[in-house]
């Protein structure tokens, strides 16, 4: 009979709308880290690293970037003969048709593909953060303790604990109360949406759930199991770990990457972090280009200068150009003479010659102040922007576009420009 | 495809010098993340070519460990994929390859159990992009016994390390001579064939009777005036890496737009071993004109025409330039490097220089390393 001492689930079918136009064709899983990684790749190489080679990645939202990216997960060394990677999606039955309405909803649905691997132990995982970490040491320490469910958890300054799911433990871990964004925080650990189960206690708490509507691991099932008196720890966490849920954390992670020695070290041999890649020609730095503080994918061709950037693979950046403090992601375009300033911008997207982005003053966005901030412009995939428009602060722009769309060759500040949306 | 493919990846050169101390031709790495091998290998996956030997015998293992998994070649394949052949004593043979046709002759069982009706012979140390479907057309219009990719060279090249064949209107080949002093052709061939498997079978069986061990001698020239043998013209990039000088010159060309172009970045492009690098790094300081840098590096200094391969680093104030930097190099701070090949794996100090006034200096330095 198989048999799987731990396997992993990972949910990565949400849609992080706080993401803006990065995640309007792909889930927030998908999207692309550190110039030639996916958010996904971090979760996906820490199951590896840590001996875990059976996982199901959980899909609802916008599920084709992952699906192939994901592959047969040859790339994490997942392709196996019995376990490796599993894309769950949704599907169709008898009775009870749903889509994942919650993040214990979706893992309840798949009950029977975690039974096939007769597991002591799930390990439940989402797709939305980069760190690294040895869930085996974590499973040491909730075999050692006994418990029957263990939580990672880390320290947070105490001013931002209200912001978290909060636990409160004894002297020996063992979690005495929780706490949802409290507002007089009780203690600085905060929950990292990382659990370790054991397999019969998981079980039942979804049985008995089942009902629940959008059944939630931080709202029902770790409650329930503290009510019935199970055993439920804290295992902390004191390493890096950085929550991109919003453009803002997103563009401030990625820059960390290139501080001379960066907090989250990318190029540590014996924790890899491994990404799908094809060709991996090196790039190619022109005569009068000048590059200082970034970090480069493959196959990238810089002919303009770029300072404290982090680019993908595939990127082109023209003659005359200038960028700075900028996300380029793979495959981008960038004509010439541009001068680009604290933008993200999205796979593919084609920027004309003499563009200039991030003029003018911090003024708040018109549609979504909450989402496009802190300056920041964003270019959404596959966007065109024509030669010699100027894009202001705080603006989002997405979809193809020619010059009479600028009005004076201009986009204000704080502007949405975006078309079209979803691709027909 | 009706092609089988072999790559003949055997051989030493004495003028690759220190290079290939420890690794064959084959396995020499090629701007950042290649190996000269994968050049051959992506043309025939890309040509659809499925089932590929590759022939192996001097300093076989840094070969065989590159070509450890054929899924980066998309060689794995349940109907043929990739096999290497290193000599092996059987009831029979207890020699080395003694030349090119011995190595198919000891392996005559792969050829004879094949069913596709053709062969594609290729060298393992070629930098080249050819669509061997267009090549088998050729031969199959030309009605040939065997074809030869050839290339014509510029004035000057040094014919002594090449086979120059001399071609008639039809581009029939009516002379071929094996790396002559002098020569009146500036066409060499490629090192790549195609001919019937059949007729392969029966021209290496005719060899080892003879005792003859050479495909190019005691096959294309010995039989130049009897079988029918065309040449077809290549019009792209072509290189073979026949010296320390072929070496640097050819990854130098990867410096120039149509050359990385053709390469890099027109489709089909070259495939190689996946090494799962994180990006290059380029900090403050960093002064890079005209150069490549490939992943996994982390650039401190000025970096001029030069190559950078994966995982090296370059320390502060270190000025680069005309040079090649193999994978996995530490340059400490202050340095100077000037038209040198630097060996991977070097460690080199600190306040370090070393500029070759002329020609290219292979520098192999194993100082200690100290890791941060």
């Amino acid at each position: 009979m198989v048999k799987k001492e731990m396997i992993a689930m990972l949910l990565a079918g949400g849609q992080g709308s706080r993401l803006g136009v990065l995640t309007t064709r792909m889930a927030k899983p998908a999207v692309p880290f550190g110039g030639r990684y996916r958010i996904i790749d971090f979760p996906l190489s820490n199951c590896i690293n840590s001996g875990i080679d059976t996982v199901g990645v959980l899909t609802q939202y916008q599920p084709l970037r992952l699906n192939t990216h994901i592959g047969i997960g040859i790339p994490w060394d997942l392709d196996r003969n019995v376990g490796g990677v599993t894309v769950l999606p949704p599907f169709e039955r008898n009775i009870n048709t749903d889509w994942y309405t919650g993040t214990a909803n979706a893992i309840y649905q798949n009950i029977e593909y975690m039974e096939s691997f007769n597991p002591d132990y799930v390990l439940i995982l989402s797709g939305d953060h980069i760190y690294k970490m040895d869930y085996e040491v974590m499973l040491d320490f909730h075999k050692k303790k006994g418990a029957a469910v263990t939580l990672a958890v880390m320290p947070v300054p105490m001013e931002e604990a209200s912001r978290f799911g909060i636990v409160v433990t004894n002297g020996s871990r063992l979690i005495t109360e929780f706490q949802e964004k409290p507002e007089n925080p009780s203690s600085n650990l905060a929950s990292m949406g990382i659990y370790i189960f054991s397999w019969k206690i998981l079980k039942e708490a979804l049985m008995a759930n089942a009902d629940q509507p959008n059944l939630d691991f931080g709202k029902h099932v770790i409650p329930y199991c503290h009510e019935k008196n199970e055993k439920i720890y804290a295992y902390e966490f004191n390493s890096y770990w950085k929550d991109v849920g919003t453009l803002h954390s997103y563009w401030e992670a990625n820059m960390e990457l290139i501080d001379i020695i960066p907090e989250f070290n990318l190029y540590e041999e014996y924790w890899k972090i491994y990404t799908k890649s094809q060709a991996v020609p090196p790039t190619y730095v022109g005569n009068d280009a000048y590059v200082e503080r970034t970090i480069v994918g493959e196959r990238t061709g810089i002919y303009g200068r770029v300072y404290a950037s982090v680019m993908g693979g595939d990127v082109l950046v023209g003659e005359g150009s200038e960028i700075r403090d900028s996300i380029i992601m793979n495959g981008a375009h960038i004509g010439r003479g541009c001068y680009i300033e604290k933008a993200i911008i999205a796979e593919d997207a084609v920027i004309g010659d003499n563009v200039r982005l991030g003029t003018g003053d911090e003024v708040d966005n018109d549609t979504r102040p909450d989402i496009y901030n802190h300056g920041l412009v964003t270019i959404g995939e596959r966007s065109v922007i024509p030669d010699g428009v100027s894009i202001g602060k705080n603006s989002v722009v997405s979809g193809e576009f020619t010059a009479s769309d600028f009005e004076g060759g201009a986009l204000p500040p704080g502007s949405t420009l975006i078309r079209g949306g979803e691709r027909r | 495809m009706r092609a089988i493919g072999m790559i003949l990846a055997g051989g030493n050169s004495r003028r690759i010098k220190e290079l290939t101390k420890n690794r064959a031709v084959a396995a020499l790495p090629i701007v950042g993340n290649f190996r000269s091998i994968d050049f051959a290998l992506s043309s025939m996956t890309n040509s659809h070519v499925q089932n590929v030997a590759v022939f192996t015998q001097y300093n076989s293992r840094s070969l065989t460990e590159h070509l450890s998994s054929s899924k980066w070649w998309d060689f794995g394949r349940k109907q043929g994929g990739l096999t290497i052949f290193t000599p092996s004593i059987t009831d029979d043979n207890n020699l080395w390859f003694r030349g090119t046709a011995d190595a198919m002759y000891q392996n005559l069982s792969f050829l004879k159990k094949s069913h596709e009706p053709y062969v594609i012979i290729a060298s393992g140390d070629g930098i080249y992009k050819i669509d061997y479907g267009k090549v088998l057309e050729y031969h199959i219009e030309k009605q040939a016994d065997i074809t030869v990719v050839v290339k014509e060279m510029e004035e000057g090249f040094r014919s002594e390390r090449y086979g120059c064949v001399k071609m008639d209107n039809d581009n029939r080949i009516i002379d071929f001579e094996e790396k002559p002093i002098i020569t009146s052709s500036n066409t060499v061939s490629c090192g790549i064939y195609i001919l019937r498997r059949r007729h392969l079978i029966e021209l290496i069986e005719k060899c080892a009777e003879e005792d003859r061990h050479d495909f190019v001698s005691d096959i294309l020239v010995r039989y130049r005036d009897v079988k029918a043998i065309y040449g077809y013209k290549l019009d792209t990039y072509w290189s073979n890496i026949a010296s320390l000088e072929d070496y640097y010159r050819t990854n130098m060309d990867f410096l120039k737009k149509e050359v990385r172009y053709f390469f890099m970045i027109d489709y089909p492009t070259i495939y190689t071993k996946v090494d799962d690098l994180p990006p290059a790094k380029i900090n403050t300081g960093s002064n890079i004109r005209n150069s490549m840098i490939a992943s996994g590096s982390i650039i401190n200094g000025t970096v001029e025409d030069s190559l950078v391969f994966k995982k090296t680093f370059i320390g502060s104030n270190c000025y680069i330039k005309n040079s090649i930097i193999l994978n996995d190099v530490y340059i400490a701070d202050n340095s100077h490097l000037e038209n040198c090949i630097v060996e991977s794996h070097s460690t080199i100090r600190s306040d370090y220089y070393h500029k070759c006034e002329q020609g290219i200096d292979v520098v192999i330095e194993a100082g200690d390393r100290f890791i941060m």
